[in-house]
Protein backbone atom coordinates (compact mmCIF):
# COMPACT_ATOMS: atom_id res chain seq x y z
CA UNK A 1 0.00 0.00 0.00
CA UNK A 2 2.87 2.60 0.54
CA UNK A 3 3.77 2.68 -3.04
CA UNK A 4 0.62 2.80 -4.48
CA UNK A 5 -0.40 5.98 -1.89
CA UNK A 6 2.82 7.30 -3.23
CA UNK A 7 2.08 7.25 -6.46
CA UNK A 8 -1.55 8.29 -6.17
CA UNK A 9 0.33 11.54 -4.12
CA UNK A 10 2.80 11.93 -6.80
CA UNK A 11 -0.09 12.63 -8.86
CA UNK A 12 -1.59 15.27 -6.52
CA UNK A 13 -2.02 16.07 -2.98
CA UNK A 14 -5.40 13.96 -1.23
CA UNK A 15 -6.47 13.57 1.86
CA UNK A 16 -6.97 10.22 3.32
CA UNK A 17 -10.28 9.05 2.18
CA UNK A 18 -10.15 11.04 -1.38
CA UNK A 19 -7.28 8.14 -1.55
CA UNK A 20 -9.09 5.17 -0.36
CA UNK A 21 -11.73 6.21 -3.29
CA UNK A 22 -9.39 6.56 -5.78
CA UNK A 23 -8.31 3.12 -5.17
CA UNK A 24 -11.39 2.02 -5.15
CA UNK A 25 -12.53 3.43 -8.08
CA UNK A 26 -8.95 2.30 -10.47
CA UNK A 27 -9.02 -1.14 -9.20
CA UNK A 28 -12.84 -1.99 -8.82
CA UNK A 29 -13.77 -4.61 -6.89
CA UNK A 30 -11.33 -7.51 -7.06
CA UNK A 31 -9.02 -5.15 -5.15
CA UNK A 32 -9.07 -5.82 -1.39
CA UNK A 33 -10.67 -2.03 -0.51
CA UNK A 34 -8.37 -0.74 2.29
CA UNK A 35 -10.14 0.42 5.44
CA UNK A 36 -9.40 4.02 6.39
CA UNK A 37 -7.50 3.13 9.43
CA UNK A 38 -5.01 0.99 7.58
CA UNK A 39 -4.36 3.99 5.20
CA UNK A 40 -4.21 6.64 7.94
CA UNK A 41 -1.76 4.51 9.62
CA UNK A 42 0.85 4.16 6.26
CA UNK A 43 0.26 7.67 5.47
CA UNK A 44 1.57 8.52 9.56
CA UNK A 45 4.46 5.90 8.66
CA UNK A 46 5.72 7.66 5.24
CA UNK A 47 5.28 10.49 7.00
CA UNK A 48 7.48 9.86 9.78
CA UNK A 49 10.19 8.14 7.04
CA UNK A 50 10.14 12.13 5.10
CA UNK A 51 8.08 10.87 1.83
CA UNK A 52 5.23 12.92 2.69
CA UNK A 53 4.32 15.68 4.19
CA UNK A 54 0.54 16.96 5.64
CA UNK A 55 -0.88 20.45 5.98
CA UNK A 56 -4.10 21.09 7.97
CA UNK A 57 -6.57 22.55 5.84
CA UNK A 58 -9.24 24.72 7.07
CA UNK A 59 -12.94 23.88 6.70
CA UNK A 60 -15.88 25.84 7.43
CA UNK A 61 -18.27 23.79 9.94
CA UNK A 62 -15.94 20.95 10.03
CA UNK A 63 -12.89 20.37 11.75
CA UNK A 64 -9.69 21.04 9.71
CA UNK A 65 -8.65 18.16 7.15
CA UNK A 66 -5.00 16.87 6.39
CA UNK A 67 -3.96 17.01 3.24
CA UNK A 68 -1.10 15.15 2.04
CA UNK A 69 1.64 15.66 -0.37
CA UNK A 70 4.89 14.11 -1.75
CA UNK A 71 7.88 15.09 -0.66
CA UNK A 72 11.29 14.92 -3.45
CA UNK A 73 12.29 11.98 -0.92
CA UNK A 74 9.40 10.21 -1.93
CA UNK A 75 9.69 11.01 -5.35
CA UNK A 76 12.89 9.15 -5.07
CA UNK A 77 11.49 5.83 -3.33
CA UNK A 78 8.82 6.14 -5.99
CA UNK A 79 11.52 6.13 -8.45
CA UNK A 80 12.95 3.18 -7.42
CA UNK A 81 10.26 1.33 -7.23
CA UNK A 82 8.98 1.95 -10.21
CA UNK A 83 12.23 1.33 -11.83
CA UNK A 84 12.80 -2.11 -9.98
CA UNK A 85 11.90 -5.58 -11.58
CA UNK A 86 8.88 -6.80 -9.13
CA UNK A 87 8.65 -10.34 -7.69
CA UNK A 88 6.85 -12.92 -9.71
CA UNK A 89 4.19 -14.68 -7.95
CA UNK A 90 5.17 -17.17 -5.07
CA UNK A 91 3.42 -20.49 -5.48
CA UNK A 92 1.05 -21.43 -3.18
CA UNK A 93 3.22 -23.64 -0.88
CA UNK A 94 0.27 -23.86 1.67
CA UNK A 95 -1.82 -26.95 0.25
CA UNK A 96 1.42 -28.37 -1.24
CA UNK A 97 2.48 -28.82 2.43
CA UNK A 98 -0.46 -30.29 3.34
CA UNK A 99 -1.02 -32.43 -0.02
CA UNK A 100 3.45 -33.42 0.93
CA UNK A 101 2.78 -34.05 5.03
CA UNK A 102 -0.83 -34.87 5.34
CA UNK A 103 -0.38 -38.67 3.91
CA UNK A 104 2.76 -38.99 5.98
CA UNK A 105 0.68 -38.88 9.20
CA UNK A 106 -2.15 -40.59 8.18
CA UNK A 107 -4.56 -37.57 8.70
CA UNK A 108 -5.58 -37.74 4.88
CA UNK A 109 -5.03 -39.35 1.46
CA UNK A 110 -3.48 -37.28 -1.56
CA UNK A 111 -6.74 -37.87 -4.00
CA UNK A 112 -9.18 -36.87 -1.51
CA UNK A 113 -7.20 -33.65 -0.68
CA UNK A 114 -6.27 -32.79 -4.43
CA UNK A 115 -10.11 -33.51 -4.72
CA UNK A 116 -11.24 -31.03 -2.15
CA UNK A 117 -8.61 -28.53 -3.16
CA UNK A 118 -10.23 -29.20 -7.61
CA UNK A 119 -13.57 -27.83 -5.89
CA UNK A 120 -12.73 -25.19 -4.31
CA UNK A 121 -10.49 -23.93 -6.88
CA UNK A 122 -13.58 -23.99 -8.84
CA UNK A 123 -15.87 -21.90 -6.84
CA UNK A 124 -13.33 -19.24 -6.75
CA UNK A 125 -13.13 -19.73 -10.38
CA UNK A 126 -16.76 -19.00 -10.27
CA UNK A 127 -17.01 -15.96 -7.76
CA UNK A 128 -14.48 -14.64 -10.07
CA UNK A 129 -16.38 -14.87 -13.17
CA UNK A 130 -19.51 -13.82 -11.36
CA UNK A 131 -17.29 -10.69 -10.01
CA UNK A 132 -16.40 -9.92 -13.58
CA UNK A 133 -20.23 -9.67 -14.82
CA UNK A 134 -20.61 -7.02 -12.32
CA UNK A 135 -17.39 -5.11 -13.36
CA UNK A 136 -18.38 -1.89 -15.65
CA UNK A 137 -16.77 -3.42 -19.07
CA UNK A 138 -15.40 -0.14 -19.29
CA UNK A 139 -12.78 -0.32 -16.02
CA UNK A 140 -10.02 -2.32 -17.93
CA UNK A 141 -7.95 -2.31 -14.94
CA UNK A 142 -10.63 -3.77 -12.98
CA UNK A 143 -10.81 -6.57 -15.90
CA UNK A 144 -7.87 -7.21 -15.98
CA UNK A 145 -6.56 -7.91 -12.59
CA UNK A 146 -9.49 -10.14 -12.63
CA UNK A 147 -8.13 -11.85 -15.69
CA UNK A 148 -5.12 -11.96 -13.81
CA UNK A 149 -6.55 -13.82 -11.05
CA UNK A 150 -8.16 -16.28 -13.19
CA UNK A 151 -5.10 -17.37 -15.30
CA UNK A 152 -3.28 -17.68 -11.53
CA UNK A 153 -6.06 -19.89 -10.58
CA UNK A 154 -6.04 -22.14 -14.02
CA UNK A 155 -2.23 -22.55 -13.31
CA UNK A 156 -2.83 -23.55 -9.73
CA UNK A 157 -5.48 -26.09 -11.23
CA UNK A 158 -3.35 -27.46 -14.03
CA UNK A 159 -0.59 -27.82 -11.58
CA UNK A 160 -3.04 -29.67 -8.91
CA UNK A 161 -3.24 -32.03 -11.57
CA UNK A 162 -0.04 -32.67 -12.17
CA UNK A 163 0.52 -33.33 -8.20
CA UNK A 164 -2.54 -36.16 -8.85
CA UNK A 165 -0.71 -37.65 -11.53
CA UNK A 166 2.88 -37.83 -10.23
CA UNK A 167 2.41 -38.32 -6.29
CA UNK A 168 1.19 -41.34 -5.56
CA UNK B 1 -38.37 -43.28 -22.95
CA UNK B 2 -40.13 -42.77 -19.54
CA UNK B 3 -40.73 -38.49 -18.96
CA UNK B 4 -38.09 -38.75 -15.80
CA UNK B 5 -35.49 -40.89 -17.10
CA UNK B 6 -31.93 -39.22 -16.54
CA UNK B 7 -30.22 -38.12 -20.08
CA UNK B 8 -27.47 -40.44 -19.43
CA UNK B 9 -26.70 -43.26 -17.47
CA UNK B 10 -23.20 -44.83 -17.96
CA UNK B 11 -22.86 -48.43 -16.22
CA UNK B 12 -19.45 -49.58 -15.82
CA UNK B 13 -18.27 -48.37 -18.83
CA UNK B 14 -15.24 -49.57 -20.37
CA UNK B 15 -13.28 -49.01 -23.17
CA UNK B 16 -10.02 -51.07 -23.90
CA UNK B 17 -8.28 -49.78 -27.38
CA UNK B 18 -6.51 -52.94 -29.19
CA UNK B 19 -4.45 -51.78 -32.01
CA UNK B 20 -2.02 -54.34 -32.89
CA UNK B 21 0.58 -54.52 -29.82
CA UNK B 22 -0.89 -54.46 -26.09
CA UNK B 23 -4.32 -53.58 -24.73
CA UNK B 24 -4.62 -49.98 -24.18
CA UNK B 25 -7.61 -49.14 -21.10
CA UNK B 26 -8.63 -46.02 -21.54
CA UNK B 27 -11.71 -46.09 -19.75
CA UNK B 28 -12.03 -48.51 -17.15
CA UNK B 29 -15.63 -49.20 -15.05
CA UNK B 30 -17.32 -45.68 -15.45
CA UNK B 31 -20.56 -45.21 -14.00
CA UNK B 32 -22.18 -41.51 -14.34
CA UNK B 33 -25.73 -40.88 -14.14
CA UNK B 34 -26.77 -37.22 -15.80
CA UNK B 35 -30.31 -35.66 -14.97
CA UNK B 36 -32.20 -33.21 -17.79
CA UNK B 37 -30.62 -29.72 -17.30
CA UNK B 38 -27.63 -30.68 -15.64
CA UNK B 39 -24.99 -29.06 -16.51
CA UNK B 40 -21.31 -31.59 -15.32
CA UNK B 41 -17.79 -30.96 -16.63
CA UNK B 42 -15.03 -33.12 -17.48
CA UNK B 43 -11.49 -32.88 -15.69
CA UNK B 44 -9.01 -34.65 -15.69
CA UNK B 45 -4.98 -34.74 -17.48
CA UNK B 46 -4.12 -35.31 -20.85
CA UNK B 47 -4.57 -39.41 -21.81
CA UNK B 48 -6.98 -40.25 -18.45
CA UNK B 49 -9.79 -41.17 -20.89
CA UNK B 50 -11.84 -37.87 -21.14
CA UNK B 51 -12.43 -38.06 -25.19
CA UNK B 52 -13.22 -41.99 -25.07
CA UNK B 53 -15.29 -41.60 -22.80
CA UNK B 54 -17.27 -38.48 -24.03
CA UNK B 55 -17.30 -40.08 -27.54
CA UNK B 56 -18.70 -43.48 -26.20
CA UNK B 57 -21.68 -41.44 -24.91
CA UNK B 58 -22.33 -40.01 -28.76
CA UNK B 59 -21.82 -43.69 -30.19
CA UNK B 60 -18.94 -42.33 -32.04
CA UNK B 61 -16.68 -44.65 -30.58
CA UNK B 62 -17.88 -48.63 -29.81
CA UNK B 63 -17.86 -49.40 -25.95
CA UNK B 64 -15.71 -52.70 -25.12
CA UNK B 65 -18.11 -53.25 -21.88
CA UNK B 66 -20.84 -51.92 -19.69
CA UNK B 67 -23.91 -50.11 -20.81
CA UNK B 68 -25.14 -46.48 -22.21
CA UNK B 69 -28.29 -45.38 -21.67
CA UNK B 70 -29.63 -42.15 -23.00
CA UNK B 71 -33.10 -40.74 -22.61
CA UNK B 72 -34.20 -44.11 -20.95
CA UNK B 73 -32.88 -45.72 -24.28
CA UNK B 74 -30.47 -48.39 -24.27
CA UNK B 75 -28.04 -47.22 -26.75
CA UNK B 76 -24.90 -49.15 -26.69
CA UNK B 77 -26.25 -51.85 -28.43
CA UNK B 78 -27.45 -50.42 -31.23
CA UNK B 79 -26.15 -50.96 -34.69
CA UNK B 80 -24.30 -47.65 -36.76
CA UNK B 81 -27.06 -46.57 -38.52
CA UNK B 82 -29.08 -46.80 -35.25
CA UNK B 83 -26.77 -44.34 -33.46
CA UNK B 84 -26.27 -41.92 -36.53
CA UNK B 85 -30.75 -41.24 -36.20
CA UNK B 86 -30.32 -40.90 -32.11
CA UNK B 87 -27.38 -38.60 -32.51
CA UNK B 88 -29.77 -36.80 -35.40
CA UNK B 89 -32.60 -36.58 -32.61
CA UNK B 90 -31.03 -36.10 -29.62
CA UNK B 91 -27.45 -35.09 -29.43
CA UNK B 92 -25.33 -32.46 -30.08
CA UNK B 93 -21.57 -33.23 -30.51
CA UNK B 94 -18.74 -30.67 -30.32
CA UNK B 95 -15.48 -32.27 -31.50
CA UNK B 96 -12.14 -31.54 -29.96
CA UNK B 97 -11.17 -31.22 -33.58
CA UNK B 98 -14.58 -29.36 -34.97
CA UNK B 99 -15.21 -32.05 -37.84
CA UNK B 100 -17.34 -29.22 -39.62
CA UNK B 101 -18.31 -30.39 -43.61
CA UNK B 102 -15.39 -28.40 -45.87
CA UNK B 103 -17.46 -28.07 -49.50
CA UNK B 104 -20.51 -26.19 -47.22
CA UNK B 105 -20.69 -22.70 -45.82
CA UNK B 106 -20.42 -21.75 -42.01
CA UNK B 107 -24.44 -21.14 -42.60
CA UNK B 108 -25.09 -24.30 -44.33
CA UNK B 109 -23.17 -26.17 -41.66
CA UNK B 110 -24.93 -24.69 -38.47
CA UNK B 111 -28.08 -25.53 -40.15
CA UNK B 112 -27.57 -28.66 -41.45
CA UNK B 113 -28.18 -30.67 -38.54
CA UNK B 114 -31.55 -28.86 -37.38
CA UNK B 115 -32.98 -29.38 -41.39
CA UNK B 116 -32.26 -32.77 -41.04
CA UNK B 117 -34.04 -32.88 -37.70
CA UNK B 118 -37.12 -31.75 -39.36
CA UNK B 119 -37.41 -27.84 -38.76
CA UNK B 120 -38.87 -25.75 -41.43
CA UNK B 121 -36.03 -23.63 -43.53
CA UNK B 122 -37.05 -20.53 -41.89
CA UNK B 123 -36.65 -21.80 -38.08
CA UNK B 124 -33.29 -23.14 -39.06
CA UNK B 125 -32.11 -20.06 -40.54
CA UNK B 126 -33.29 -18.26 -37.42
CA UNK B 127 -31.65 -20.59 -34.95
CA UNK B 128 -28.54 -19.91 -37.19
CA UNK B 129 -28.81 -16.05 -36.88
CA UNK B 130 -29.14 -16.23 -33.14
CA UNK B 131 -26.60 -18.90 -32.78
CA UNK B 132 -23.85 -17.54 -35.16
CA UNK B 133 -24.68 -13.81 -33.70
CA UNK B 134 -24.38 -14.99 -30.00
CA UNK B 135 -20.85 -16.68 -30.69
CA UNK B 136 -19.66 -13.05 -32.87
CA UNK B 137 -19.31 -15.06 -36.08
CA UNK B 138 -22.65 -13.30 -37.54
CA UNK B 139 -19.83 -11.45 -40.48
CA UNK B 140 -18.71 -15.07 -41.20
CA UNK B 141 -21.89 -17.03 -42.70
CA UNK B 142 -21.23 -17.30 -46.01
CA UNK B 143 -17.51 -18.35 -45.52
CA UNK B 144 -15.80 -22.01 -45.77
CA UNK B 145 -14.88 -23.46 -42.85
CA UNK B 146 -10.93 -23.67 -44.45
CA UNK B 147 -11.47 -19.60 -44.23
CA UNK B 148 -11.65 -19.97 -40.69
CA UNK B 149 -9.50 -19.58 -37.67
CA UNK B 150 -9.04 -22.17 -35.63
CA UNK B 151 -11.42 -20.41 -32.76
CA UNK B 152 -13.83 -19.65 -35.10
CA UNK B 153 -14.09 -23.23 -36.71
CA UNK B 154 -14.34 -23.71 -33.04
CA UNK B 155 -17.27 -21.96 -32.35
CA UNK B 156 -19.09 -22.82 -35.46
CA UNK B 157 -19.02 -26.56 -34.48
CA UNK B 158 -20.87 -25.48 -30.81
CA UNK B 159 -23.14 -23.47 -33.22
CA UNK B 160 -23.83 -26.15 -35.14
CA UNK B 161 -24.26 -28.88 -32.13
CA UNK B 162 -26.88 -26.29 -30.49
CA UNK B 163 -28.26 -25.44 -33.81
CA UNK B 164 -31.01 -28.61 -33.01
CA UNK B 165 -31.66 -27.40 -29.26
CA UNK B 166 -30.71 -31.70 -29.22
CA UNK B 167 -31.81 -33.29 -25.69
CA UNK B 168 -27.80 -33.62 -24.82
CA UNK B 169 -24.97 -31.41 -25.74
CA UNK B 170 -21.60 -33.19 -26.10
CA UNK B 171 -18.59 -31.51 -26.11
CA UNK B 172 -15.18 -31.86 -26.13
CA UNK B 173 -12.65 -29.32 -25.02
CA UNK B 174 -14.94 -26.65 -26.79
CA UNK B 175 -13.30 -23.46 -25.95
CA UNK B 176 -9.61 -25.58 -26.65
CA UNK B 177 -8.30 -23.33 -29.15
CA UNK B 178 -9.96 -19.60 -28.17
CA UNK B 179 -8.66 -16.63 -26.90
CA UNK B 180 -10.25 -15.27 -23.81
CA UNK B 181 -12.84 -12.80 -25.31
CA UNK B 182 -13.91 -15.88 -27.18
CA UNK B 183 -14.04 -18.18 -24.33
CA UNK B 184 -16.20 -15.15 -22.86
CA UNK B 185 -19.03 -15.35 -25.98
CA UNK B 186 -18.92 -19.06 -25.85
CA UNK B 187 -19.33 -19.08 -21.31
CA UNK B 188 -22.28 -17.02 -22.27
CA UNK B 189 -24.02 -19.04 -24.77
CA UNK B 190 -23.63 -21.88 -22.96
CA UNK B 191 -25.02 -19.88 -19.57
CA UNK B 192 -27.60 -19.15 -21.56
CA UNK B 193 -28.80 -22.43 -22.96
CA UNK B 194 -28.17 -24.06 -19.66
CA UNK B 195 -30.57 -21.65 -18.15
CA UNK B 196 -33.10 -22.69 -21.09
CA UNK B 197 -32.85 -26.56 -19.24
CA UNK B 198 -30.25 -27.54 -22.23
CA UNK B 199 -28.15 -30.97 -20.72
CA UNK B 200 -25.02 -30.60 -21.03
CA UNK B 201 -21.89 -33.12 -20.45
CA UNK B 202 -18.46 -30.94 -20.99
CA UNK B 203 -15.03 -31.91 -21.64
CA UNK B 204 -13.01 -29.01 -20.48
CA UNK B 205 -9.17 -28.15 -18.94
CA UNK B 206 -10.36 -24.71 -18.59
CA UNK B 207 -11.18 -23.75 -14.85
CA UNK B 208 -13.82 -20.85 -16.26
CA UNK B 209 -15.70 -23.06 -18.49
CA UNK B 210 -15.77 -26.32 -15.61
CA UNK B 211 -16.91 -23.45 -13.24
CA UNK B 212 -20.03 -23.03 -14.91
CA UNK B 213 -20.97 -26.26 -14.25
CA UNK B 214 -23.13 -27.84 -11.23
CA UNK B 215 -21.12 -31.07 -11.27
CA UNK B 216 -17.55 -31.34 -12.00
CA UNK B 217 -16.16 -35.15 -12.77
CA UNK B 218 -12.43 -36.21 -12.29
CA UNK B 219 -11.16 -38.71 -14.40
CA UNK B 220 -7.58 -40.30 -13.80
CA UNK B 221 -6.51 -43.20 -15.71
CA UNK B 222 -9.94 -44.36 -17.07
CA UNK B 223 -11.60 -43.99 -13.46
CA UNK B 224 -13.90 -41.18 -11.59
CA UNK B 225 -11.97 -40.41 -8.98
CA UNK B 226 -14.29 -37.39 -8.03
CA UNK B 227 -17.83 -36.40 -8.20
CA UNK B 228 -19.99 -33.58 -6.73
CA UNK B 229 -20.94 -30.47 -7.41
CA UNK B 230 -18.59 -27.57 -6.63
CA UNK B 231 -19.01 -25.85 -3.36
CA UNK B 232 -20.35 -22.24 -2.45
CA UNK B 233 -17.33 -20.41 -1.86
CA UNK B 234 -16.61 -19.64 1.91
CA UNK B 235 -15.62 -16.05 1.21
CA UNK B 236 -17.81 -13.03 1.71
CA UNK B 237 -19.29 -12.31 -1.30
CA UNK B 238 -17.35 -10.17 -3.45
CA UNK B 239 -18.20 -6.80 -4.82
CA UNK B 240 -17.93 -4.58 -2.58
CA UNK B 241 -14.85 -5.29 -1.02
CA UNK B 242 -13.81 -8.71 -2.64
CA UNK B 243 -9.91 -9.86 -1.54
CA UNK B 244 -9.46 -12.53 -4.17
CA UNK B 245 -6.32 -10.07 -5.68
CA UNK B 246 -3.68 -9.09 -3.29
CA UNK B 247 -2.08 -6.04 -4.87
CA UNK B 248 0.56 -5.88 -1.90
CA UNK B 249 4.24 -4.08 -1.63
N1 LIG C 1 -7.84 -44.76 -31.31
C1 LIG C 1 -7.03 -45.13 -30.29
N2 LIG C 1 -6.25 -46.22 -30.36
C2 LIG C 1 -5.46 -46.58 -29.36
N3 LIG C 1 -5.36 -45.89 -28.20
C3 LIG C 1 -6.10 -44.79 -28.04
C4 LIG C 1 -6.97 -44.34 -29.09
N4 LIG C 1 -7.59 -43.22 -28.65
C5 LIG C 1 -7.13 -42.97 -27.41
N5 LIG C 1 -6.23 -43.91 -27.04
C6 LIG C 1 -5.55 -44.01 -25.75
O1 LIG C 1 -6.53 -44.05 -24.74
C7 LIG C 1 -6.14 -43.27 -23.62
C8 LIG C 1 -7.19 -42.20 -23.35
O2 LIG C 1 -7.18 -41.30 -24.43
P1 LIG C 1 -8.22 -40.09 -24.54
O3 LIG C 1 -9.58 -40.61 -24.32
O4 LIG C 1 -7.94 -39.39 -25.82
O5 LIG C 1 -7.80 -39.19 -23.30
P2 LIG C 1 -8.04 -37.63 -22.99
O6 LIG C 1 -9.13 -37.16 -23.89
O7 LIG C 1 -8.38 -37.60 -21.55
O8 LIG C 1 -6.74 -36.95 -23.27
C9 LIG C 1 -4.77 -42.73 -23.94
O9 LIG C 1 -3.82 -43.59 -23.38
C10 LIG C 1 -4.73 -42.78 -25.44
O10 LIG C 1 -3.41 -42.93 -25.90
MG1 LIG D 1 -9.09 -35.56 -25.35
Amino acid sequence: MRQSLLALLAKEPAHGYELKQALETIFGGAYPSPNIGQIYVTLGRLEKDGYVRSVDVEQANRPNKKVYYITAAGREALETWVEEPSEGPRVRDEFFMKLVLAPMTGLSDRMALVNRQRRHYLALMRDLRELAERTDPANRVALLLIEGAMLHLQADLDWLERCQEDLP
Amino acid sequence: MTADAPVVRAVNLVKIYQTGGLPVPAVRGVDLTVEAGEFVAIMGPSGSGKSTFVHMLGGLDTRTSGEIWLDGRRADTLSESGWAVLRREKIGFVFQFFNLVANMTVADNVELPALLGGVSPRQARERREYLLGELGLADRAEASPAQLSGGEQQRVALARALANQPRLLLADEPTGNLDSRNTRDVLRLLGKVHGQGQTIVLVTHDARVASMADRVVSLLDGQIVDDGAIPKSRRRPLGAAGDVVELRS
